[in-house]
């Protein structure tokens, strides 16, 4: 059996969770609602975030493009999914919401720009 | 001299959203004044997501906040001037702005919104004794070199102050391989945001130290590395807990200051708490027809509040040009016992709208204490909270109906069990 | 004048002394260079100090202090006009706490008389809270000195280098000098940038004074630098007194200075502590404490929380107490322990050894020597007209940098490009203020640092702060 500390953040409460993991049983105390026991159970099995950065920008009124990923992608392939990034070059002119890396790391989430560049 | 309805001072967030809705409440001639080069000020720079939760029910990074407001601007044909800056505001509405193509020109305005925003608390203002090398900045100043210019200030980063900035560029300068080797605070409680706590220190083991400041700078000419101590109940540092972390640069983020040179030469009475105007409940400044609203007004938690109180700034700049002035009986509101300020600090039980949205910040963390709301002494609203804290802003509301009966002289805005 | 040599004059140090010496011995025929260690003109003593222009009743008749004050003082006041910087007469206060003290304030107005200081006279306290409504009740009596003044000491140093440029005087920067010798009649000055041979030699090394005297002169110099610590505060607040208020040193030490600066900053201090390091630049809390306490003495309202900055610099303390000035070796000339009233002394100084110089070498006079100089126009503080009409000439003037200084694009390349022009943000801040307001160059050092990349040619991750070792980017991500 395994136990984490963590404080949910749901909402401003930040309510001290602690997760217990044995075998498959999850088991969340310390939330005070619903979404506080999603939170602990997600965060201890499947932990997962949003990478932002910016990519290299060629031929654009700006040198650098900001980026996310379109969804969350697991909090362990982090630096990974940095490291595409880092590694990317993009020409303007570029819109809201084009794809800059397509599945990046096999997550299968993109990379998506966040500024338009004409 | 040039007349516009409505000059709006700043393009960022609150300058947008004023414009926008200006236009939108009927005023064809808005002009907006922007000194950098392109329109959403810091938004810009600020590339993590988190951004639109209220406004959009979506979580936008700073970039795609922006672009929804410029683009709009745009779709509306609202005029706007770039790297202007505005030199001078005069009590009768005349702004004097400069640009290279124009030069100095002064335009006189039916009315006029104060978006400025706010600026970093420099190190001379928090007087960290040491040397004066390079490597220490402000924690936005590394996120506009970053995130804008594409150059990373350090490799080793000492960041002192939990602001959300401060939390951000923690994770970011992680993530392009910096080593942060820790955040101080000199409070007990951090001045973040809970998530930025667990998703932007924690996530990469940074430590956060609590009670604790940098008591001295290192290196001559590039940090080398920061003294930090623990500190007491007064937030005086306690001899004998110094430590020592070598580091080559050192963040600030310790709080954010309204940037009111403009309001001041203009004569704009200010608030000795938030920094910024005092204000009515349509958000107009103690000078007729000058309004403000945004981080010039106080420091905001979230832009969703920021678009949203610049919005009812832009409709009454909108119905002040349109001959409806606020005006009639006054009512003092004030904060007391942890409250530390209200915006607006004044009703006009005449000209209010049904209802106006009083924002404030508590002065320390309180756990299941109640908002109340008195009128005159007597108390009329009370509402529980799980958990108030410094870096969040609170809100009630005040009711226009409230006052059918009698006019108080006074609202206090309060914290009790 | 001399083929065999690299120069005539090789003045060591562009502090405020240096480059005086430099502008002088321009005005006569005469090849000089100055070598700095610094990056730039302006940063040792010169760039951290009080900024004052004493009128001349501190130092002992008859001292060499005393002749280079009141000369100094006369100077500066020509100079400013000529050359274009800043300076205001804003006259000065020495506070009296206690009447027993009343012989010391009388014996400062007695010498003050006999160094030929105009319009002095000893105020009461009621005569002094009228003319300083801000000066504490505690104070009793005060000297009023009309004539003294204040002064941008970078404008001024800055202004003394161009004029010596403009005349021929050539300046090499980031260049140490590890050795002085005998060549001939001459000098060999061995620097981390190869040999500078010349005829003359002027000292003007600040708290390094005593190393370079003692690498040639017999006599040896000891130098203390000594700390002392300021506090700088926000416009705001410039307007709190209007005179330089001193404390008459008492039982509680030496006192220190609440004074307005020349662009409207209140400043506080100094501290003065021995330190012993000729590089100890550092402030700590207990010396900014101090230094706030003391000032409160003289008046008790200095809005602290109005705080933009502290610094701490070095005066170079002679342990005999008087200014070294004067061939202190064949041809080796000292301007050695300049101390406060160092500042205020420099031109005198740069005069008197120029002449000495050039009666030596039997230099005449140049022909047609440039003795006018204007300044980097503050586009900001231009009336609306002229201010268009030169944004029409360079639209650089039009786009605001630092917002807090009002400080145009324009005036930070025109910085850059000047001779000898800054390298480094350190050196734009000293000449235009970028940087130097409230917000201390958080929002406009990217932009400032861009422009230095553009102007010299160099990548943002070359820019610094002052010296190699300053940069401020690290990498390009």
């Amino acid at each position: 059996m395994q136990s984490y500390e963590l404080t949910c953040i749901q909402c401003p409460i930040g309510c001290a969770l602690t997760v217990t993991v044995d075998g498959d049983a999850v088991k969340v105390t310390g939330n005070t609602c619903p979404r506080g026991e999603a939170y602990g159970v997600k965060e201890v099995t499947a932990p997962s975030r949003t990478v932002t950065s910016t990519v290299a920008l060629t031929g654009g009124a700006l040198r650098r493009l900001p980026v996310r990923t379109a969804g969350d992608v697991p909090k362990a392939k982090i630096f990974e999914v940095m490291e595409q990034i880092k590694k990317t070059r993009v020409k303007a002119p570029v819109k809201l919401g084009d794809t800059v890396i397509e599945n990046v790391c096999g997550t299968g989430t993109d990379v998506i720009a966040t500024k338009t560049v004409k | 001299m040039t007349q516009h309805d409505i000059i709006i001072i700043g393009g960022g967030p609150a300058g947008l959203a004023a414009a926008i809705a200006a236009r939108k409440a009927g005023i064809g001639d808005v002009l907006i004044l922007e000194r950098d080069d392109k329109l959403g000020g810091i938004l810009n720079q600020c590339i993590h997501n988190g951004f639109g939760l209220h406004t959009f029910g979506a979580e936008l990074t700073g970039p795609e906040y922006a672009e929804r407001y410029s683009d709009q601007v745009e779709e509306l044909g609202i005029p706007y001037k770039l790297r202007t800056i505005v030199a001078d505001v005069s009590e009768n509405r005349e702004v004097t702005y400069v640009n290279s193509t124009e030069g100095v020109v002064t335009v006189k305005a039916g009315a006029i919104v104060l978006a400025m925003g706010c600026r970093e608390r420099p190190r001379g203002a928090l007087g960290l004794p040491g040397y004066r090398p390079a490597g220490i900045f402000t924690a936005g100043t590394a996120q506009r070199l970053m995130n804008v210019e594409g150059y990373s200030v350090g490799k080793k980063v000492f960041i002192l102050g939990s602001g959300d900035i401060g939390l951000i560029m923690a994770r970011r300068m992680t993530l392009e391989g910096a080593q942060v080797c820790c955040v101080a605070e000199l409070m007990p409680y951090s001045g973040g945001l809970n998530r930025n706590i667990v998703q932007c220190l924690r996530d990469f083991n940074i430590p956060l130290l609590l009670s604790h400041t940098v008591t001295k700078i290192h290196g001559k000419y590039r940090v080398e590395g920061v003294t930090v101590s623990q500190v007491d109940g007064n937030r005086r540092p306690i001899p004998g807990t110094e430590e020592f972390y070598e580091c080559d640069t050192l963040l600030l983020s310790c709080g954010l200051l309204p940037e009111n040179e403009l309001s001041r030469q203009a004569g704009v009475g200010i608030d000795r708490v938030t920094g910024g105007p005092v204000v009515d409940d349509s958000l107009m400044t103690d000078i007729p027809g000058v309004f403000a609203c945004g981080n010039v007004l106080h420091v905001h938690d979230l832009v969703d509040y920021v678009s949203e109180e610049a919005s009812r700034a832009g409709e009454h700049a909108a119905r002040f040009v349109k001959g409806s002035v606020p005006e009639g009986r006054e009512i003092r509101l004030e904060g007391s016992g942890g409250v530390r300020y209200t915006v607006p600090q004044l009703i006009r039980p005449d000209t209010m709208a049904d209802s106006v949205v009083v924002r404030f910040r508590v002065a320390d963390v309180y756990r299941d204490k109640s908002i109340a709301v008195y009128y005159d002494g007597v108390r009329v609203q009370k509402r529980k909270k799980r958990i108030m804290a410094p870096g969040e802003m609170e809100q009630i509301t005040i009711r226009k109906d409230g006052f059918a009966a009698s006019v108080p002289e006074k609202i206090t805005v309060t914290v009790e069990d | 004048m001399n083929d065999n040599f690299d120069f005539d004059v090789c003045v060591i140090g562009a502090g405020v002394v240096g480059c005086a010496a430099a502008m002088m011995l321009g005005r006569y025929e005469l090849s000089v260079c100055v070598v700095e260690r610094a990056e730039d003109v302006c940063s040792g003593t010169s760039k951290a100090n009080s900024a004052i222009v004493h009128a001349g009743y501190d130092a002992k008749p008859g001292t060499l202090k005393a002749r280079m004050n009141v000369r100094g003082a006369a100077m500066i006041r020509e100079l400013s006009r000529t050359l274009d910087f800043s300076y205001r007469e804003n006259g000065s206060l020495v506070l009296c706490f206690d009447e027993k003290d009343m012989p010391k304030l009388n014996e400062l107005y007695e010498r003050g008389i006999k160094n030929g200081v105009e319009g002095l006279r000893i105020l009461t306290g009621e005569e002094v809270r009228r003319l300083e409504p801000a000066v504490s009740d505690k104070a009793v009596a005060a000297l009023l000195a009309p004539t003294a003044g204040i002064v941008c000491p970078f404008g001024m140093t800055v202004a003394f280098a161009e004029n010596a440029a403009a005349n021929g005087v050539e300046f090499r920067r980031l260049t140490t000098v590890t050795g002085v010798e005998r060549r001939g009649e001459g000098f060999t000055v061995k620097t981390d940038r190869g040999d500078i041979t010349s005829r003359f030699i002027v000292n003007a090394a600040g708290v390094y004074s005593d190393v370079i005297h003692n690498m040639i002169c017999e006599n040896k110099l000891h130098i203390t630098p000594r700390r002392g610590e300021y506090v700088l505060l926000d416009k705001q607040t410039g307007e709190l007194v209007s005179h330089t208020v001193f404390q008459l040193p008492g039982a509680y030490g030496k006192g220190v200075l609440v004074t307005p600066t020349v662009h409207g900053n209140l400043l506080v201090g100094p501290s003065a502590e021995d330190c012993g390091d000729p590089e100890d630049t550092e402030t700590t809390a207990e010396g900014t404490a101090s230094v706030k306490q003391r000032a409160l003495l003289s008046v008790p309202s200095v809005p602290y929380n109005m705080t933009i900055t502290g610094f701490a610099g070095l005066r170079a303390h002679e342990d005999g107490d008087d200014f070294i000035i004067g061939e202190s070796a064949p041809g080796f000339f000292d301007a050695a322990g300049i101390e406060s009233p160092g500042l205020t002394s420099a031109p005198a100084i740069g005069e008197y050894i120029a002449e000495l110089i050039a009666k030596k070498a039997d230099a005449r006079p140049r022909e047609n020597a440039v003795t006018e100089r204007r300044g980097i126009p503050r586009v900001s503080e231009l009336p609306a007209e002229e201010r268009s009409r030169l944004i029409k000439e360079d639209p650089a003037y039009g786009v605001i940098v630092c917002r807090c200084e009002n400080v145009s694009e324009g005036e930070i390349v025109a910085a850059i490009r000047r001779n000898p022009g800054a390298v480094s943000l350190d050196g734009v801040k000293r000449r235009v203020r970028q940087g130097m307001g409230r917000c201390q160059a958080g929002f406009c050092t990217p932009a400032a640092a861009a422009i230095l990349s553009r102007e010299l040619g160099i990548p943002m991750e070359e820019v610094r702060k002052n010296i190699p070792g300053s940069e401020l980017i690290k990498e390009r991500i």
